[in-house]
């Protein structure tokens, strides 16, 4: 038998957000060969929906590993609110520097969600549509 | 190791409310959830069940005796209940969606004895779920 019972809270939150794939680094013609019509200068959106997994203990007076209160105003914050409606190439830093897959918004969710106070954050997994997914669980990958 | 998942859906009431605290921290704890009157989500339980295929019949349990088990220990108990009377296993506790994913994993591990129980999901909106596994066994999609 496997070690103790771990037992995580799930949330899901959405926001819609445009951006452009396009790298410095790569010729005009590469851009275009690597990244398609997700290159087209005026860039394009997706809805994005966001996953959250974070585990705890489970409080005996509360029933909670976190309350889901406080988390949806820390994730508010943090996230929906410079995401939401926004170009991410133009109006997130991170994305000045680095393209914004949806691999690299995983990973910048999660930076900027770890420092939640009342429970560890496990992963982030991103859907950019109904069809394409993307997980990060910091730099193990496994909680 | 191959994993087995089968989703069932329940519907059933609840409240929020702990006894050792006053009115006014349970309102601010709880928020809506601690309406006296109560109030009622559709559930939806993701079971996982990981095991090897049985060279004979090529399954890691049959799937109709999982549906039986799914059956006798979460349809009977709690669809259409109101899970902090009717239900015992969750007396004393808060019915919350980590609870009831804890009391799904107790009623359930002892029962299932080919392959193991490896993970309840419970979804209580479509946006806010439980996960309860054993701790060394990863979550579901990413095994250790």
């Amino acid at each position: 038998m496997a070690g103790a019972l771990k037992t995580e809270l799930g949330r899901r939150y959405r926001f819609a957000a445009s951006h452009r794939l396009h790298s410095d680094e790569l010729s005009e013609n590469e851009n275009w060969r690597v990244y398609g019509k997700c290159n087209n200068p005026f860039g394009h959106g997706h809805n994005y929906v966001v996953e959250l997994r974070v585990s705890g203990d489970v409080n005996p007076a509360t029933g909670m590993i976190a309350n889901l209160a406080d988390l949806d105003a820390f994730v508010k914050r943090e996230v929906l609110e410079p995401f939401d409606h926004k170009s991410l190439n133009e109006e997130v830093a991170a994305f000045r520097r680095i393209v914004p897959t949806t691999e690299n918004l995983c990973m910048e969710i999660y930076r900027r969600l770890k420092t939640f106070p009342h429970a560890k954050l496990e992963s982030v997994r991103i859907e950019e549509t109904g069809n394409n997914s993307f997980e990060y669980a910091g730099e193990r990958g496994q909680g | 190791m191959v994993f087995l998942t089968r989703k069932i859906e329940f519907s059933a009431s609840h409240l929020y409310h702990n006894p050792a605290l006053s009115a006014e921290e349970n309102r601010r704890i709880f928020g809506k959830c601690n309406n006296p009157y109560g109030h009622g989500h559709n559930y939806t339980l993701e079971v996982t069940v990981a095991g090897e295929p049985d060279p004979v019949t090529g399954m890691v349990l049959d799937l109709k005796e999982l549906k039986d088990i799914l059956e006798r220990e979460v349809m009977h108990r709690m669809d259409h209940r109101f899970l902090n009377k009717e239900v015992p296993e969750l007396t004393g506790k808060i019915p919350t969606c980590e609870n009831i994913a804890r009391v799904i994993w107790d009623l359930l591990e002892p029962k299932i004895t080919q392959g193991r129980l490896h993970r309840v999901r419970l979804y209580e909106t479509p946006d806010l779920f439980a996960d309860c596994y054993r701790n060394g066994t990863g979550a579901f999609n990413r095994e250790g």
